[in-house]
């Protein structure tokens, strides 16, 4: 690992400051729980300089809103907030987003944060010696012609083929979270989705934050009355294992007919995929088996599947149908 | 040698003992554990928090030791398997993987100081993915275990002695 040195920082505007003078010096990077920065550095993927530690802002906390929202910490771990009960009244596809993510001890020290900012597990991006657009931009990449069955099937451009690996990011997209952010020229929020970006030309971009910004919060909304909700997830075991393809649907049926819904995909595009389309074709519709399936198709006629990843179109498919199925009846 | 900007004064309370160290900011709690305080009972299995054969108790919670960086956990409080049991008596989660089925014993360290978290987290009413309803409160059943656990691999596969004993210790 590279050496690098280390500071706590007290607060947001100490820690964004500190992470401007420190920009040029060779790299530096926000520490919240490291499950994910850690590895990257020991791969050689991740070489900061320097290492500003933001899990000690005061950011640690989940409280409800004026609105009946919820306003939580970037520094909250992901079991606190699967565990709050305001959580699991309110938004239960939150909760089941992030136990269904990473393991017990992960979840420890894993945070809302760095949950959000973390970054492909696509093996050519975490093997340092392997050419990657994402890592190293102008190399290539090779997963387009190479190993990329858990890769893209939506959205992915000649330069990157990578999916954005969280769970809770699916939910929150669908929830319609807004992330707070401070920069060194003051806070903005940034509505989901909308955070994630697609990799177009520019893949070593995950997000559209600036390197120095950080996330202090997000904040969920109300949930809507007569809202049903579910994160529902397929990999390869049971537990312990990224999504292939996941789904978080929110619906709103009176009378038969659907009045509302929201549907983000994780797994299958370089950020949490949010399905207006489908979205589009449903509202109004009847709560029907076969009205969820034109939904799923009318979304999935955009994908463009790669040469070993095409299994993932009729996964998703499958999955939408059966959570909105289960939801609406 | 390193770079002194890049060694840093810490103090961890250890299984119940104040040590304090100098370390490389490179250093995982893990190495820190193993190489220089003298307690290679958290194995270096992946180095990837991946295996779980380094889980310890971090301020109460389990984690993968792996992949915490020490410098970042000055004043924290850490039990590793040496500290679980009194020193005269096993732990009952000890007692009860001694008395269960398991092989090689090189995962088994990280297996019960993760099913010490595990069970604490049950006591708090923490769910999981293998809970049938979020809005209850969990209950200890073998898809719990299993689920909970699933962070701690086993090469031998001694799985149905793991759970077996992480049922008994709960009692």
């Amino acid at each position: 690992m590279r050496p690098f040195t280390y500071e706590r920082a007290v607060d947001a505007d100490a820690a964004v400051a500190s992470g401007v003078a420190h920009a040029g010096n060779g790299g530096v990077r926000y520490l919240g729980g490291g499950t994910n920065l850690v590895d990257l550095m020991r791969l050689g993927v991740e070489r900061p300089a320097h290492l500003i530690d933001v899990s000690r802002l005061g950011h640690d906390r989940i409280e409800p809103t004026d609105d009946g929202g919820l306003h939580i910490g970037a520094a909250v771990t992901n079991s606190e907030l699967a565990a709050d009960g305001l959580v699991r009244r309110d938004h239960p596809l939150l909760a089941e987003a992030l136990l269904n993510g990473a393991s017990g001890q992960l979840r420890n020290l894993a945070t809302v944060g760095g949950n959000l900012l973390q970054r492909t597990r696509c093996s050519y991006f975490q093997e340092a010696t392997k050419p990657c657009n994402k890592r190293t931009p102008g190399t290539g990449c090779p997963a387009r012609e190479g190993e990329h069955r858990n890769l893209a099937i939506l959205g992915h451009s000649p330069s990157c083929v990578a999916t954005h690996p969280s769970d809770m990011a699916v939910a929150l997209t669908a929830i319609g979270a807004r992330v707070h952010v401070r920069g060194h020229e003051g806070e903005r929020v940034i509505p989901m989705p909308g955070l994630h970006r697609l990799p177009e030309r520019e893949p070593e971009c995950d997000t559209v934050l600036e390197p120095t910004e950080l996330i202090t919060a997000v904040t969920l909304p109300a949930p809507g009355p007569g809202l049903r909700a579910r994160y529902r997830k397929v990999r390869e075991r049971s537990s312990f294992a990224f999504a292939l393809v996941s789904v978080a649907a929110l619906l709103t049926v009176e009378d038969g007919i659907v009045r509302d819904c929201r549907i983000a995909l994780g797994g299958v595009a370089h950020a949490p995929w949010r399905a207006e389309r489908g979205e589009g074709e449903l509202r109004g519709a009847p709560a029907t088996p076969e009205a969820f399936a034109r939904a799923a198709d009318a979304e999935l006629a955009q994908a463009e599947p790669l040469r070993d990843n095409g299994y993932k179109v009729a996964l998703a498919r499958n999955l939408i149908v059966a959570t909105l199925s289960e939801l609406g009846a | 040698m390193s770079d002194p900007a890049q060694l840093s004064e810490i103090t961890l309370r250890v299984n119940g003992e104040d040590r304090r160290l100098t370390i490389d900011t490179r250093s995982s709690l893990l190495d820190v554990l193993r190489e220089q305080l003298d307690l290679p009972g958290s194995k270096k299995g992946c180095d990837h928090g991946q295996c779980g054969a380094c889980t310890v108790l971090l301020d109460g919670r389990r984690v993968n030791s792996c992949l915490v960086l020490a410098v970042a956990r000055d004043g924290s409080e850490v039990t590793t398997i040496e500290g679980l049991g009194d020193g005269e008596q096993l732990h009952p989660v000890q007692r009860a993987f001694v008395e269960q089925e398991f092989q090689c014993g090189y995962c088994t360290p990280g297996q019960i100081c993760s099913a010490v978290g595990m069970l604490s987290e049950l006591a708090a009413g923490w769910p999981s993915a293998a809970t049938p309803d979020l809005g209850a409160t969990p209950e200890l059943s073998e898809p719990e275990i299993s689920e909970r656990l699933s962070g701690n691999i086993c090469r031998c596969g001694a799985y149905p002695g793991i759970v077996a004993a992480v049922k008994q210790a709960a009692g």
